[in-house]
Order: structure tokens, then C-alpha cells, then sequence
């Protein structure tokens, strides 16, 4: 299955300032597996040391939040978009 | 001016509050919404009696205050305790030149009352703390939350929850933004979203990050509309959506946004039952302690002299590329996320001293660089910055 994972603006600069890439994989987290594998640095900023998502990192498949499917584990089809979708704060500050 | 009475049928009862009306003037002023069905002589006065509370007046702020204000929303409040400084002046519309060194609140207080001097506009120069956050939502029914950071944002975020207030969001990094609405009746809260902020210095701030100008102009744009439609009660708000804008892309994208049922400040078995110490809850004192106490610095002086000196000093530079375009100070650039596959390129039997804009980087830099076996090694205290406060005035700062 070939999915689309898009890569959120803070995130592009482990990532070759690339805003998505297209991966094969059969659930959400091999995806993400394959997307750290060409971009390793990006690994610390979506787990945290035990192996977990950060908790700041939310993750969709389309526009479905994957904390209320099967996580990790979620099943993707051809053509899903699998969407990093980190906390920002900007606002207005100097 | 003549009051005019409303001629629909649904007038409050004679008995209710005094009758909020339009003057001769507002009507002129207001006349295209009066003559949009949607929010027609009822929308108005709706407005007119409606009270929202603006946390923050920089670059969300200033769409939002401006909009809000145009509208003819009855009751504004501002909230913040920062000053107008020229870098500013690139996104915050609400503010000219000439109010650089003043007062956010009392500038845009001015300039909003100017627009719309038929409204109440309150100023709050405080910074929100969770000392005055429930006394300052309390006369107010909308809050919007125009902030700049994690720990005020979770901050609005529980004394909303806490007073039933809805919490107009909008956030932006860069080119991208994001809004939603939360607090709704049966809607999600932020904690819901994001559980837990980020641990510091691994998302970086706008002041870090930059953004484009334009930006908080649609996202502020955006909340100031949604703050209107809950007004008017009219359309569909953005509950249970998170709304993601990519400016360059330009392309809009929606997620489903849920209620978590486990969230710890909305849910069933809520365990937070009021506000606490954000600054700590975001880990705040942590990141100044790791990143800023723990290396060897050198001060903007101190270097000074020992280069006049002729010490043999290697001044590395860890910005980007294309900061390195707007000032240097001589320093070879290394960017910071390259200095790990670049660290053959230095020699650990010279001494370096390593600096950015503001000694932040340059401190993480040291950090890894002692780590990887550099002993002498120091940090320029205060960066480019204190370089142009201190010794050199003509380097611009950014």
C-alpha cells in the first residue's frame, strides 16, 4: 500500500525540508518506520525514549485521529494520507 | 441620536434588562450586516451586548481586535503585559511606528476605540497567571486565545474548562497554522488534543521559528470569525474540527477533533480541579537550567578583548545559512543540526567560541561539543544580540 505522510512545518528540517514523502506500508506505524528510516533524526521528535508517540505528536489517517483506532497498529489502504500534526504555540510573541 | 427599536418579533421581554438598541449612527455604521438576513437587526444586537476577552494583542490579536472592534462586538477585553518593539511592526497591524516603546494594551486600546468608539474596550496590562486568569474570564463569555506559548495556551485552556467559557483557538508557526474551538458544550478541550506540551527547546518559538507576516493575519482573521458566528449563533462552528492552513501550499485541511473521555481536565474523572503552576507543568525551569546555566560562557566583552589581543580564538558560528546573510561576526558557520557529521571539521586542541543570535543554540552546541571531548570550549553569553548591545553596534540585530 502506498501512502502519503504528510510532514508538519516544525518537522521539515529533519526531513530534508521536505512537507510529505510516499511510503509503502500496511499500518500507520510502518509508515512512520519508514519515513525515520530515511529521515533519522525525526525519530526523537515523534517517540519518546520507552518507544511510545509523544504525546504532543498527534497522528491522523485522513482526518481520523488514530488514539480512537488501533493506534500504531491502524491499517492503511492505497492511497491514505497519514498526517503528523504536532502542538504549535506561535502567536504573537517577539 | 434617535434609538431605534428593533421591529422583529424576537425582542427580549419588556421585563428583561433595558432594551439594547441601535443608535441612528450604528445603523449607518453597521448597515451591511444589518441588511444580511443572517445577522440582520437580532445579529447586531447580539454583538452589541456580547463580551469577549482578547489574551494577547500581537499578531493573532491584531485581525482579531480589529475585526471584533469593526463589528461592533459591545464589550472588548485585552490582555497583555508586552511593549511594542519593532519587530513587531512585520505582522501586528495594529500598530504603527510611532507606537514602538508603548504600551500593547494602551496602543491598541487607542486604535480600536478610534475604529469604533461606540464600544467598551477594557485593558488588562498583566501577563495571565493562574493568580488572575478565573477573575479576568469572569465578566466575559468568549475567551480567545491569541498566545505565544505552551504554558498560557494549556493556562486559558483549564480556566475555560473550569468556568464553562469557550475558547476561541488559533496558533501559528512559520507558514502554518491551526484553529479550532474549545470549552464548547460537549466539545473537546485542548488537553483533549495535545495531553501534554512539548518538552522545551524541541519545538521552537515564533521568536525562533519566524513567521511569515501574513499568516496571523488569516488565523487571527479566522478566530475573529468564529468568535462572531458564536455570537450570531449562526453556521457552523469549528467544534470538534481542527482547522490546518499551510500558507505555502495554500491549502486548508480539516481533522476530526474528539472529546477524550480519560481527559484529565474535561472527562468523566476529571483529576485537574484547578489551575496550577504552568510554567512548571510545561517544564519551563528545566530547559533554563539545562540549556543556559551548564556550559562556560564567555561574555561579549571578554571575547572582545582577547581577539584585540590576538588570541588565537576559533569563533564558530551555529546558525542557519541564511542568517549568517543578515550579520556574522567573523565566526565559521556550522549550523547546529549539521555539527554532529561536521565535528571533524573542528580542532579540539584550539580553543572555540561558539555563539548564535542569542547564546540559546550556541549553548546546546557547546553542550555536545564538551561531550564529544572539547574542552576548551565557551559560549558567547547573549549571542549576536549582547555582541551588538556591547561591542559592536553596527551588527544589526534580528
Amino acid at each position: 500500500m502506498t501512502v502519503t505522510v504528510m510532514i508538519p512545518t516544525p518537522l521539515r528540517a529533519y526531513a530534508e525540508k521536505r512537507d510529505h514523502v510516499e511510503v509503502a506500508a500496511e499500518t500507520v506505524g510502518e509508515a512512520l518506520d519508514s519515513l525515520i528510516a530515511r529521515h533519522g533524526e525525526l525519530r526523537r521528535h515523534l517517540y519518546q525514549d520507552d518507544g511510545r508517540l509523544r504525546s504532543f505528536v498527534n497522528v491522523y489517517v485522513n482526518d481520523d485521529d488514530i488514539r480512537y483506532l488501533q493506534k500504531e497498529a491502524t491499517p492503511v489502504k492505497d492511497g491514505d494520507t497519514v498526517s503528523i500534526v504536532p502542538s504549535i504555540a506561535g502567536g504573537f510573541g517577539g | 441620536m434617535n434609538p431605534v427599536t428593533t421591529m422583529g418579533t424576537k425582542t427580549a421581554p419588556v421585563e428583561a434588562a433595558p432594551a439594547v438598541q441601535l443608535s441612528k449612527d450604528e445603523i449607518l455604521r453597521y448597515s451591511r450586516h444589518l441588511i444580511m438576513p443572517e445577522v440582520g437587526m437580532d445579529g447586531q444586537l447580539k454583538l452589541k451586548q456580547a463580551r469577549v476577552l482578547m489574551i494577547g494583542t500581537g499578531g493573532l490579536g491584531a485581525p482579531l481586535g480589529l475585526y471584533l472592534a469593526a463589528a461592533g462586538v459591545g464589550h472588548l477585553g485585552l490582555v497583555d503585559f508586552d511593549k511594542v518593539d519593532f519587530t513587531n511592526l512585520q505582522r501586528q497591524v495594529t500598530f504603527g511606528t510611532g507606537d514602538v516603546g508603548r504600551r500593547k494594551v494602551e496602543a491598541a486600546q487607542e486604535r480600536l476605540s478610534n475604529l469604533n468608539p461606540a464600544i467598551e474596550i477594557r485593558v488588562f496590562e498583566t501577563m495571565l497567571t493562574s493568580a488572575n486568569a478565573l477573575e479576568l474570564f469572569r465578566d466575559y463569555d468568549i475567551i480567545v486565545d491569541g498566545t505565544d506559548n505552551f504554558p498560557t495556551r494549556y493556562l486559558v485552556n483549564d480556566a475555560c474548562v473550569l468556568s464553562g467559557k469557550i475558547n476561541v483557538y488559533g496558533s501559528i508557526f512559520r507558514f502554518e497554522g491551526q484553529a479550532t474551538i474549545f470549552g464548547a458544550p460537549g466539545g473537546p478541550c485542548y488537553r483533549c488534543l495535545y495531553p501534554e506540551p512539548p518538552p522545551p527547546g524541541l519545538v521552537p518559538s515564533c521568536a525562533e521559528g519566524g513567521v511569515l507576516g501574513v499568516l496571523p493575519g488569516i488565523v487571527g482573521s479566522i478566530q475573529a470569525m468564529e468568535t462572531i458566528k458564536l455570537i450570531l449563533g449562526a453556521g457552523e462552528p469549528l467544534v470538534g474540527r481542527l482547522l490546518l492552513f499551510d500558507a505555502l501550499m495554500m491549502k486548508f485541511r480539516e481533522l476530526k477533533l474528539r472529546k477524550n473521555p480519560d481527559c484529565p481536565m474535561c472527562g468523566e474523572k476529571r483529576t485537574i480541579t484547578k489551575l496550577m503552576d504552568y510554567q512548571e507543568f510545561c517544564g519551563i525551569r528545566g530547559e533554563e537550567a539545562a540549556s543556559t546555566v551548564s556550559v562556560p560562557e564567555i561574555t561579549p566583552n571578554e571575547l572582545k578583548a582577547r581577539l584585540d589581543r590576538g588570541d588565537d580564538l576559533y569563533i564558530l558560528d551555529v546558525r542557519e545559512p541564511h542568517e549568517y546573510q543578515i550579520c556574522q561576526i567573523g565566526g565559521h558557520l556550522i549550523p547546529l543540526g549539521d555539527l554532529p557529521r561536521r565535528v571533524s571539521e573542528l580542532d579540539s586542541s584550539r580553543e572555540i567560541v561558539a555563539h548564535c543570535r542569542s547564546g540559546k543554540r550556541s549553548a546546546d552546541a557547546v553542550a555536545f561539543l564538551r561531550q564529544a571531548g572539547f574542552k576548551k570550549i565557551w559560549n558567547l553569553k547573549g549571542g549576536i544580540l549582547a555582541w551588538s548591545d556591547e561591542v559592536d553596534p553596527r551588527v544589526p540585530k534580528y
